[in-house]
């Protein structure tokens, strides 16, 4: 897999607090500096520098050829960027919210995600298609579907997100040298989330697929991703008073997916939990649940649990709370891993 | 390298193809290149006092509706705003040139035509406000719920009006639209089922000039957003959007053809957005003060309120009329919209499928014990009250 390293000649700095979506926007800009064939598109990139302001500037350093708003139309977006991949460009799509990407799945389908395969290995299509995702911002209808299980069931494509500041950069940078597809899930909620982070140091450029263990723990495994990061996190805190020491594993990334660093870790532990805020039915965890089964059965004390967002579609944002999964419902699972005295 | 150029070409004699003759003759679904105006012209003579008045009550109201919608995001009431102030005529004339078994279809930005055709102010706003999808029935208003993803509601507008069609009804299908949706997919796909089905619908561009960021120039290359309604064989008409009175007979016309048989039309109206894309957008970044002053001088309300004084239709009396009704519209908004709206989660499972799975009751039961200890936590009802 192709990493990108971060631009030459660039001396460490001070860190400074930097938000995820600065991160985005900056890991953006190192790839069109790098790399002139990298090309960004969508809806209002360009002047207004997006809805989420990730892309602000770029059209103004790079010209609106490499940072280009186009017209209305998610398929012909993405359409446009299969043609542009075909003759050596690496397009940047940026669908405006998650809820707006339908139109092109189309293209994604049958599409994006097959064309390395259709042609015998002639064609891959190095495009990244950037989706602000996930609720918890307060949006209206539309505006806060998650949409990953519908990406991993799709062969073809990669399927990536981060969870802080640090992998916002890196893995971007990842994606977008990656010579596959990757449909990369920004967290609109921790967009404004900030670390201390210094982009002119040169920043380790992962590649993509590595999960990595964001606290040890052994008392049991939650498993998560993304917008649930912070949550389960936050519950592995809680959960000291309790007694129980939580490992917290952070994907990074749904496809490829990381069968060492999760199975090691419930082997350890010998307990886990999966936590996602998109729909339990038909959803992620249960695609995780069933791996770390076939992996980790004697190692198991209780079964797999998952802590999903209910089987509806999303609430509106007043009700959005009840929904996306919490510390407390986190907490509840961890209780129900003490399955001898339950059963 | 042309055909000429071939070896052996210049013995190629091409057979000529068979006759042909275009399906539909072009040149009477052209849209005139000048947008039609009533307003200030000849054409007023024959505008019907009554409707201008009504018109201008409605403006007035719908102004007001916009900026009390607008101060309500200040306050939280309101997640987001997208103010149709400018556009008001579009909004306004969309709604009253419908019957009641017509149907509307709205865009997100369309509250105001749809708080025009009867709907409760309040109702209208769920949405927004962020407490349901679609606070209101649209069978019972044949309003169709506002819209967010573009240009999807189209398609739907062609398959009800079609529907009704074939039922033998003879109901209309009106559907919004903005500038930037008309380069979506599925505008072509419905535009044209509608032209080869003949489908009782009728298309209304509101052209704002901007899809957020975007201006015309980038969204589309044709003459006008109204000529495209040729390639599907269907009228495309051009309407001076500011002048509600224009747009009232434009779209007038098309519902009486879509109503007598005739199929469907494009009418493109050419407006301004006054205020930012929504109250979370910041304009200045894409457009110039000089522009929105420009059209500020061709306001909606402006045009019809000389209009009317001009030829002694209206006085001071009825400015003062229309203006007190309006705020005595927004204060019962205001008043209504500060109430916290009573919500209860279990709705949240109540309506996914005509009966509840298993999964789903056993997630509802969950919850009910989640805010059961949530309420006991908090030794009041504060579930009750969704905050
Ligand atoms: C399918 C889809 N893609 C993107 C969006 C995000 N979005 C909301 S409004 C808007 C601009 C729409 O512009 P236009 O159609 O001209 O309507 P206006 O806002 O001017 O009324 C965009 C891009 C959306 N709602 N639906």
């Amino acid at each position: 897999m192709t990493t990108a390293a971060a631009p030459a000649g660039e001396r460490a700095a001070k860190a400074r607090p930097a938000t995820m979506a600065q991160a985005l926007g900056r890991a953006l800009r190192d790839s069109m500096a790098q790399d002139p064939t990298v090309h960004v598109l969508g809806e209002d990139v360009g002047t207004l520098g997006g809805v989420f302001r990730i892309t602000d500037g770029l059209a103004k350093e790079f010209g609106e050829d490499r940072c280009t708003d186009t017209p209305l139309a998610e398929a012909g977006i993405l359409g446009t960027a299969v043609g542009m991949a075909m003759y050596g460009l690496r397009p940047v799509v940026e669908m405006q919210f998650d809820a707006f990407a339908y139109p092109a799945f189309e293209q994604l389908i049958s599409h994006v995600a097959k064309m390395r395969n259709r042609t015998a290995g002639a064609m891959p299509l190095p495009i990244t298609v950037r989706v602000p995702y996930g609720g918890g911002i307060g949006g209206v209808e539309h505006h806060s579907d998650s949409s990953e299980a519908y990406y991993m069931a799709t062969p073809g494509l990669h399927v990536v997100m981060p969870a802080t500041v640090e992998d916002a950069y890196g893995l971007l940078r990842a994606s977008i040298a990656s010579d596959d597809p990757v449909v990369f899930l920004e967290p609109k909620r921790l967009y404004w989330s900030k670390a201390d982070w210094s982009p002119e140091a040169p920043v380790a450029v992962e590649p993509i697929g590595r999960a990595v263990v964001r606290r040890p723990g052994r008392s049991a495994t939650l498993i998560t991703y993304g917008p649930s990061l912070p949550v389960c996190m936050e519950a592995a805190e809680a959960a000291v008073e309790e007694g129980w020491d939580l490992e917290v594993v952070d994907l990074r990334s749904l496809v490829p997916f990381d069968d060492e660093t999760v199975a090691a870790s419930v082997r350890r532990t010998g307990r886990a939990v999966v936590v996602h805020e998109s729909s339990g039915f038909g959803g992620p965890g249960g695609e995780i649940a069933a791996r770390v089964t076939e992996r980790c059965f004697h190692h198991l004390e209780a079964p797999v649990l998952r802590v999903a967002g209910f089987d509806i579609p999303y609430p509106p944002p007043m009700q959005e709370r009840h929904h996306l999964p919490g510390v407390d419902r986190v907490l509840d699972a961890v209780a129900r891993l003490q399955w001898e005295a339950e059963s | 390298m042309t055909v000429q150029e071939l070896p052996g070409a210049a013995a190629y004699r091409p057979t000529p193809p068979p006759a042909w003759k275009p399906l539909t003759d072009p040149a009477p679904l052209l849209p005139d290149p000048e947008p039609y105006r009533v307003l200030g012209t000849d054409a007023v003579a024959d505008a019907d006092p009554e409707l201008l008045l009504r018109l201008y009550a409605e403006l007035v109201r719908g102004r007001r509706y916009n900026a009390q919608a607008t101060a309500l995001t200040k306050q939280g009431r309101l997640a987001v705003y997208p103010s149709s102030t400018g556009q008001e005529a579009c909004e306004i004339a969309a709604a009253l040139v419908l019957e009641e078994r017509d149907w509307l279809f709205p865009s997100y930005r369309d509250t105001l035509a749809a708080v025009a055709r009867g709907l409760d102010p309040v109702e209208a706003l769920t949405l927004l406000r962020g407490d349901r999808h679609t606070g209101y029935d649209p069978r019972e208003h044949r309003i169709a719920p506002l819209c967010t993803p573009l240009a999807t509601q189209l398609p739907h507008a062609v398959g009800l009006a079609h529907a009704a069609r074939l039922k033998g009804d003879d109901v209309v299908a009106l559907a919004m639209v903005g500038d930037g949706g008309t380069s979506e997919g599925d505008f072509h796909e419905a535009l044209n089922f509608a032209a080869v089905w003949q489908a009782p619908v009728v298309f209304l561009v509101q052209n704002n000039g901007f899809a957020i960021s975007v201006p015309l120039a980038k969204q589309t290359a044709a003459p006008s957003l109204a000529h495209k309604a040729v390639g599907y064989g269907m009228p495309g008409r051009l309407v001076d959007g500011n002048d509600a009175a224009a747009v009232h007979q434009v779209l007038g016309e098309a519902v009486e053809r879509a109503r007598s048989g005739g199929g469907p039309t494009l009418v493109e109206a050419v407006t301004y957005r006054m205020d930012a894309h929504t109250n979370a957008d910041d304009a200045t970044r894409y457009r110039v003060d000089s522009e929105v002053e420009a059209w500020r001088a061709h306001d909606p309300i402006q045009l019809l309120e000389r209009e009317l004084t001009g030829r002694g239709l209206l006085g001071d009396d009825g400015i003062e009329e229309a203006r007190a009704a309006a705020e005595r519209m927004a204060a019962a908004l205001r008043e209504r919209m500060n109430a916290d709206p009573v919500l209860d989660p279990m709705d949240l499972f109540a309506h996914v499928y005509a009966e509840q799975t298993t999964q789903l009751r056993e997630q509802a039961a969950r919850l009910r014990v989640e805010l059961e200890a949530e309420q006991d936590q908090h030794g009041h009802d504060d579930v009750e009250e969704g905050r």
